[in-house]
């Protein structure tokens, strides 16, 4: 069996208690850790951790990050907070009453971007094929055709999470598994800072006593039409044929019957450009006048002009997205004679895009967007008349 | 109606009709022409409501009588026609149909009722002038590259034309921008043009004129009023709806006293350009110029493709300056220079600048700088 010291990344025998090489207890063995290659990997509670890494003092402290005030939420709380309580998404007020010496701190964005777009640097020098999720987290394909340094997965893993907790100053919880579902699924059982491995001979078992919200693809309403027919857990599913399956789930119900038992076929995609940005609101009652859908296009365009401007892009066509009342969706576009980042703009396009459509049907949602992006250079050249 | 008409013929006029009429219509009949045949010879009329064309082309008519049948359809089975063939057009009293026969091929088409096509009326058009055909294809080329394709900008999407004086004495111009470039080209004024109104004439309207100037040597005469203008030609008439819009104050963005002038051999500079531009991004096309006493140095970068750079000889006695231009609006500009020599007149890199022919003083464009 295999054993690789998580400090200084040696394979060592599997049965020492501490590393051979450099003494450390950090060890993890499994049977298949050189025969696996897909990871995930998630930053622990990462906006505390950045703000915990600029401010020491907040070490030994338990921080919340988050809007302060009546109405805001719980972005992140650190692994101290959460001994008390707190969670993501908690109302503030709430996470306070469990945690009251809490440090709120509010989010800042740019900070964490930075971190987060140092993080995957480190990961693609490993492998260009970095799926990220979310800032904090992404899936790695280190398998023999992907990596760029020939060393088994384990190691390059052991090797990456250390770099990051150096170089960035932050840690991380590592899963090592044979595809996407279950590398997710391993790095969640082992935080903070975890190294944890499943394998193909085990994963059947392993899946059988979890809740069936473990398999992704199942969310809280279908789990609640399972419970109703008395389906919890994985193992009832794993229980039932294909046929079985896909007729309770129709399409879904095959790719479920894999799942069940640890099989999932989506690869890991390496990070593609940005192809479009856009940005909508569902109205809390359905609209049909068009001051209504205007002033809500306002705002939205404001909105895109902000993420263009966050994320250095610009686009040279503009779309507009209506939903009906009914569910039909639609979309308009109009191509600009340049690139643009400005919302008046695309505001003025996306206004002219919706006379068109405003006669008097409900819509529920609306949104704006743009594509065909330029980099930001190439957007709103200087004009004749507004200089 | 019984016609019989020459192909090569039939084909000229349908072309230009047919380019009227749009691809995509609401309303059947525009996508029709109305064919009417009369004494010795047919005419033709198309329309999208806001441009029409009507022309005249000789032909032996059997029996008079109007139709009207779909114009592409009926371009695309012409210009398919074998070359020196003869087209004989049928239509009979209410019948909805038109029959094409031309040697041993025979098509029956859908008409539409000859009473229903629109009729544009050109209202009265008080001023009237004629323009040789030369000169007004001159102040279409020098302009139209420059026409705003933006459609929140309407009345920049097209020519402005009005009356002014330069330097004393009346002039005819012609304006386009896209607030980016400005072209603004003059001919002397032509009797009865004094006191007419400034007018915004249409894309599209500028496109298919130019089309019927490519066939002509003749004058033109132009007849407007403030919201449409008329062009005739010796066998065809134009009607045409203008922008209704108001064009910018375009004289105050023409710099009088840029003094940092540069001389360039324009077709040393466009083709350098050219070749520089290669390595500019597709967005941007970007392109910069780095002038210094005597020199002009080309350059352009792109993260993507690496960097050009190319030397020039140029005539430049003022202090240094690195500005940066679209290379596309530099080569559109160099197009329409007949001339040998370009004269650039720069401020600073964020100011316009002002290009003109050396030997030539009735065309200006001004470029807006980019970011480089």
């Amino acid at each position: 069996m295999a054993c690789l010291c998580r400090d200084c990344a040696h394979l060592i025998d599997a049965d020492a208690a501490s590393c051979t090489n450099c003494g450390s207890a950090r060890l993890v063995t499994h049977p298949e850790l050189l025969d696996l290659s897909i990871a995930h990997i998630d930053c622990d509670a990462f906006y505390a951790s950045v703000e915990k890494r600029d401010d020491p003092a907040l070490n030994d402290k338990p921080v919340i990050v988050g809007h302060p005030g009546g109405r805001g939420v719980v972005t992140t709380a650190c692994y101290i907070a959460r001994q008390y309580g707190p969670r993501s998404a908690m109302p503030m007020f709430k996470a306070l009453q469990l945690c009251p010496q809490a440090v709120v701190i509010p989010p800042d964005m740019a900070k964490y971007r930075q971190a987060s777009s140092q993080i995957r640097s480190l990961f693609l020098k490993a492998t260009p094929l970095v799926e990220p999720v979310s800032l904090d987290e992404a899936y790695l394909d280190l398998s023999a055709g992907a990596r760029l340094v020939d060393r088994a997965p384990a190691i390059l893993l052991a090797r990456l999470a250390r770099a990051v907790e150096r170089e960035v100053g932050v840690t991380v919880s590592v899963g090592l598994s044979y595809n996407k579902f279950l590398a997710k699924l391993a790095s969640d059982r082992d935080k903070p800072q975890g190294f944890s491995v499943i394998g193909r001979a085990e994963a059947t078992a392993l899946l059988a006593p979890l809740p069936v919200t473990t398999i992704h693809g199942i969310g809280a309403a279908t789990a609640r039409r399972l419970a109703e027919a008395g389906i919890t857990s994985v193992r009832q599913l794993q229980a039932m044929p294909e046929d079985a399956l896909s007729a309770r789930f129709g399409k879904f119900g095959r790719a479920l019957a894999h799942l069940v038992h640890g099989e999932d076929r989506r690869r890991v995609v390496a990070d593609r450009p940005t192809k479009s940005i856009s940005v909508e609101t569902t109205f809390s009652r359905d609209q049909s006048a068009y001051p209504a859908l205007a002033a809500a296009l306002e705002d939205l365009a404001g909105r895109l002009e902000q993420r263009l401007k966050r994320a250095s892009l610009a686009g040279e066509t503009v779309v507009l997205k209506l939903k009906t009342s009914d569910f039909h969706s639609l979309s308009r576009q109009s191509r600009l004679p340049h690139p643009t980042q400005r919302g008046d703009l695309i505001l003025e396009h996306g206004l002219r895009l919706l006379g068109r459509e405003a006669d008097g049907r409900a819509f529920r949602l609306i949104g704006i967007g743009v594509d065909h992006m330029a980099p930001a250079t190439a957007a709103d050249p200087p004009d004749l008349f507004e200089a | 109606m019984k016609l019989t008409i020459e192909r090569a013929a039939l084909l000229r006029s349908l072309n230009h009709v047919q380019s009227v009429v749009e691809r995509r219509n609401t309303i059947p009949i525009l996508s029709n022409v109305k064919i009417e045949g009369r004494e010795g010879q047919v005419s033709l009329n198309a329309t999208d409501m806001d441009l029409d064309i009507v022309e005249a082309v000789p032909a032996d008519v059997l029996r008079p009588g109007a139709t009207t049948a779909p114009a592409h359809t009926l371009y695309e089975i012409v210009r398919k026609l074998p070359e020196g063939s003869q087209v004989e057009l049928e239509h009979t009293g209410d019948d909805s149909q038109l029959i094409l026969r031309s040697g041993r091929s025979k098509f029956t088409l859908a008409s539409l009722p000859v009473d229903d096509y629109p009729v544009m009326s050109g209202g009265d058009l008080p001023f009237t002038f004629t323009l040789a055909a030369d000169e007004m294809k001159g102040l279409i080329d020098r302009t139209r590259f420059a026409i705003s394709s933006e459609e929140t900008r309407y009345y920049l999407n097209g020519i402005y034309v009005h009356a002014a004086t330069s330097g004393g004495v009346p002039v005819l111009r012609a304006v386009a921008t896209d607030g980016h470039r400005l072209a603004r080209v003059e001919v002397p004024l032509p009797e009865g043009a004094a006191g007419m109104p400034g007018v915004i004439v249409p894309r599209k309207t500028v496109a298919e004129l130019r089309k019927l100037l490519d066939e002509t040597t003749m004058e033109v005469t132009v007849s407007l009023s403030e919201t449409k203008i008329r062009f005739a030609f010796d066998d065809a008439v134009m009607t045409s709806k203008l922008i209704d819009g108001t064009f910018p104050d375009y004289e105050r963005v023409i710099p009088a006293d840029n003094d940092k002038v540069l001389e360039v051999d324009c077709r040393t500079f466009s083709q350098a350009v050219d070749r520089v531009s290669a390595i500019s991004t597709e967005k941007s096309r970007a392109i910069k110029l780095s002038v210094d006493k005597g020199s002009l140095t080309l350059s352009a970068s792109s993260p993507e493709n690496g960097s050009a750079v190319e030397e020039l000889e140029a005539a430049y006695d003022a202090g240094p300056i690195e500005i940066g231009f679209n290379s596309r609006y530099l080569l559109d500009i160099m197009a329409q220079i007949e001339g040998d020599a370009a004269r650039f007149a720069m401020a600073d890199a964020a100011s316009p600048t002002v290009v003109r022919e050396v030997t030539d003083s009735s065309a200006v464009y001004v470029l807006m700088p980019m970011r480089v």
